[in-house]
């Protein structure tokens, strides 16, 4: 079975992370990116199907130069080989664009049995890429993953809601993303390391997908960012003490927050 | 940023100051590029900050214990040691032919550092292991080789050090525990060990200890040492877990810090097992009888170096924890404000910032210290030709990197206490259990007194004081190209150049004294300043990479080594001047009068 995971690069969470003021995209000069955990539960899911049979794992994505190591990191955790679509003409692109990219490679790839991607990423957080890459591969689009098992020439999940869970079925070939609850994702290993050094990478240009700068970049975005406003600073904890109601006043200040 | 360790500083000084890169195109370690050198720092970092530093607090209120039979240590230790051992970290520093990965030390101890400082107690089981390993498949037999290193390497076995015994802590030629030898070619072996770290638990599915004991007939003192593989369950042909072999457990000990890992008083040979229904626990020999301490301290040199890199890992997360602290924490005016003027954070405080910076200074000190002696180990093996010169420097150093990161490292946590005041003294925070953490390394492996006999007794004086002329010309380089590039550089030449000369009056001095025991008397004073000199030399070598570059952080290493010259490397001429002086004050006391 060959499966095509699609992974971004972002920026490190745990960081102060800000914006570039002149276009109002990611500053990545500041703070260090990383795979986004949320795509490192997907390359586990597609290394655990691909050892469980025979087959191999390409994983793509999209971005600048440093882009190139959240390939290097699922391919240090396992998977066979990279696609790093690289282009300046990408920079400040939507999801719009990100998806016809990744269909455009994709294609190039050639047909896969499975795509599979994380349930969103986790600096833009809208979860919207899977379904317009499903809808542009003409693939059915099974998403919010729990639990994913291949049977044949099909496909199985389970997606978790808040009152129920769901069983889906969809047949091959077909698109999936997995939520973070799928499975644990493995570190990479001394040996994992050293074997992706071998392991082959190759970098696409907008050229080379037959892509039009024009349908991507900030020129052929859908969406546009109006204005950025800084996180505020911290403010000073409440403290609460305890006198015989501290229950209710925990309670309290929670329902004042709306979480519960 | 994490405040486990600092990644930038690792980057310094193995690629802007160490120069890796060139290192790693030469064999053995020529499969290594700076890109997985890189990645395995970024391992290091994610397995240190996801397994290990969570339960760091966990392991040190819920200390290890033992219940008669079995020792209970806490379940997140074991999911994160294994994970180490998965992930190949025991496995990294050793030759490709053992199963290794030839990962440069200097690069493993940079990794390694992450997890001394996210959590010493766990992290004492796998560098334990490690040693071991690298022990038995440097000098064990073919048999002991593919029977126990594999095991090891993967995580299901782990090791441990059975030198002292209740008589005997620092005097190992005082050891008592037998060996008597089998007509099979094994030993049956009988005694009592003290403080030993790891020596038992339920962590792995075996625990290989390698234990020092005398065989019948063998001469007194050091030479009549032979070292045994005893481990706690016999394995069978194939590989798998055998008969339970006659070693117990007197009992634990409770310890001030390092508490994650279980500190025991094992029993070898006392009767509750008999495996083969015979008496004594089984031990294979490693090496010739006699040998056994020659081929140990193989792995205690590996030791003492890795307990300056606990000690530099524990000095830099306090400092690294103290510096987020002071950044935060509104406290007090700045001098000539008033009462009504908003409250400033503590870092812009002057003895705030003494106290950051002597941190500073004291753990990044440290840390190119050892990780210099590291490189060491990697030019001996990269470089055969030069191999005889970086083994003699790295012989004479090794107690200096043992011991001066133990001395200043608990130093630099108790200034993060100081700086966190009241909050620093309460559990609330990790500092004061850093600081007892590190306490402990001036004691274990040799304690401070022995590294300074070590290194004025044996080092400095053995083959004509071949190995300090090394070290003397690697600092007159270091001296004279500073001495070239002008500015502070210069300066600080001018400052660290007469006292390495004055360090090596008082060496001859010392030498040429007629009483023996007035040599080495004062050896902890000698340590004390030679360290100095060394570190200042280390810091004087790093500013010359730091050069003209810009940016705050290369600002941070010239505001440090200004510290460590104009604050620190005078606090040598007192010991110094005591030292040539011959000072007999506490060689002819009467203990009695005390």
């Amino acid at each position: 079975m060959n499966i095509v995971v699609c992974v971004k690069y972002v920026p490190d969470a745990q960081a102060d992370r800000g914006f570039d003021e002149s276009d109002l995209t990611t500053n990545r000069e500041s703070v260090d990116g990383l795979l986004s955990e949320l795509d490192e539960y997907a390359v586990e899911e597609a290394l655990k199907i691909a050892e469980a049979g025979e087959g191999e794992v390409t994983v793509v994505t999209i971005g600048p130069d440093k882009a190139a190591d959240a390939v290097k990191k699922a391919l240090q955790m396992g998977a066979d080989k990279g696609v790093h679509i690289s282009d300046e003409a990408i920079r400040g692109s939507d999801a719009f664009a990100t998806s016809l990219l990744l269909a455009k490679a994709i294609e190039k790839i050639g047909a896969p049995d499975l795509v599979i991607t994380g349930m969103a990423s986790t600096d833009g957080t809208m979860g919207v890429v899977p379904a317009m890459l499903a809808e542009r591969l003409g693939l059915p689009q099974v998403t919010f993953a729990s639990e994913l098992t291949v049977d044949g020439d099909g496909v199985t999940i389970r997606r978790d809601g808040d009152t129920a869970s769901e069983t889906i079925i969809a047949k091959l070939p077909a698109l999936v993303s997995v939520t973070d609850q799928i499975n644990e994702p493995r570190y990479p290993s001394f040996k994992g390391i050293m074997a992706a050094k071998k392991k082959p990478v190759e970098t696409w240009s907008l050229a080379d997908l037959g892509v039009d700068a024009g349908a991507v970049g900030a020129a052929g975005a859908y969406t546009k960012v109006l204005s950025v406003t800084k996180r505020p600073p911290r403010e000073q904890g409440q403290i609460v003490t305890d006198e015989g109601d501290g229950g209710s006043k925990l309670a309290d200040f929670l329902a004042s927050r709306k979480f519960i | 940023m994490s405040v486990i360790m600092s990644r930038r500083d690792l980057d310094f000084v193995l690629f802007e100051w160490l120069d890796t890169a060139e290192l790693l195109q030469h064999k053995p370690f020529d499969e290594h590029t700076p890109e997985t050198v890189a990645s395995v720092l970024d391992l290091a970092e994610q397995l240190s900050t996801d397994l290990f530093a969570p339960h760091n607090r966990l392991g040190d209120l819920q200390e290890p214990s033992f219940d008669g039979t079995t020792v209970h240590v806490v379940p997140e230790a074991g999911v994160a040691l294994k994970a180490f051992a998965e992930a190949g970290f025991v496995a990294a520093a050793l030759p490709e032919a053992v199963g290794g990965m030839q990962v440069p030390a200097s690069v493993f101890s940079a990794a390694l550092s992450w997890f001394h400082a996210a959590n010493a107690g766990t992290g004492a089981y796998a560098l334990l292991t490690t040693a071991a390993a690298n022990l038995i498949a440097h000098h064990g037999d073919s048999r002991l080789r593919e029977t126990f290193v594999p095991p090891m390497l993967d995580g299901h076995f782990f090791g441990t050090m059975a030198l002292s015994e209740p008589q005997a802590g620092s005097s190992l030629a005082d050891i008592t525990t037998r060996a008597e030898p089998q007509d099979d070619g094994s030993y049956r072996v009988f005694g009592r060990k003290m403080w030993i770290s790891g020596g038992d638990h339920e962590l792995s599915d075996n625990i290989v200890h390698l234990v020092l004991a005398r065989t019948p007939g063998a001469p007194a003192g050091t030479r009549g040492i032979s070292l045994f593989l005893v481990p706690k369950y016999l394995v069978a042909e194939d590989g798998s877990r055998g008969e339970r072999n006659d070693v117990t457990l007197a009992g634990i000990n409770h310890k001030m810090g390092y508490r994650g890992t279980v500190n025991t008083a094992p029993v070898f040979g006392d009767g509750a097992f008999q495996p083969g229904g015979l008496p004594g626990a089984v031990g294979y020999l490693i090496g010739s009888e006699g040998s056994g301490l020659p081929i140990m301290f193989t792995m205690m040199n590996e030791a003492r170096i890795g307990v300056g890199l606990g000690a530099t890992a524990l000095a830099t997360t306090g400092y690294l924890k103290s510096l987020a602290y002071a950044r935060e924490r509104l406290q007090g005016r700045p001098v000539g404000t008033g009462p009504g003027s908003p409250q400033v954070p503590l870092v812009e405080h002057p003895d705030i910032r003494r106290m950051l910076l002597a941190q500073k200074a004291y753990a990044e000190g440290a840390l190119a210290l050892v990780l210099y002696a590291a490189r060491l180990v990697d030019d001996a093996a990269a470089h055969p030709d030069r191999a005889d010169e970086a083994n003699a420097v790295l012989g004479l150093l090794t107690p200096i990197v043992k011991s001066w990161p133990s001395m200043w490292g608990p130093r630099a946590n108790d200034l993060a206490i100081q700086i966190l005041g009241g909050a620093g003294y309460t559990r609330d925070h990790d500092i004061e259990q850093h600081y007892r953490d590190n306490r402990l390394n001036p004691i274990h492996e040799g304690t401070h007194g022995i590294q300074a006999l070590d290194l004025l007794g044996r080092k400095v004086l053995m083959d004509q004081g071949r190995a300090l002329g090394l070290l003397g010309a690697r600092m007159a380089d270091t001296v004279q190209r500073a001495q070239t590039a002008g500015g502070p550089a210069a300066e600080y030449a001018a400052l660290l150049a007469p006292r390495v000369a004055r360090l090596g009056e008082v060496t001859k001095g010392l030498a040429g004294l007629d009483d023996p025991a007035a040599v080495t008397a004062d050896a902890s004073l000698y340590l004390d300043a030679a360290g100095h000199i060394v570190v200042a030399w280390l810091w004087l070598d790093q500013l010359l990479a730091v050069a003209d570059k810009d940016g705050p952080f290369y600002d941070g290493k010239r505001s440090a080594a200004a510290y460590f010259f104009r604050r620190e490397l005078p606090t040598v001429d007192p010991l110094l001047n005591i030292l040539a002086a011959s000072d007999r004050v506490t060689l002819d006391l009467d203990a009695s009068v005390l």
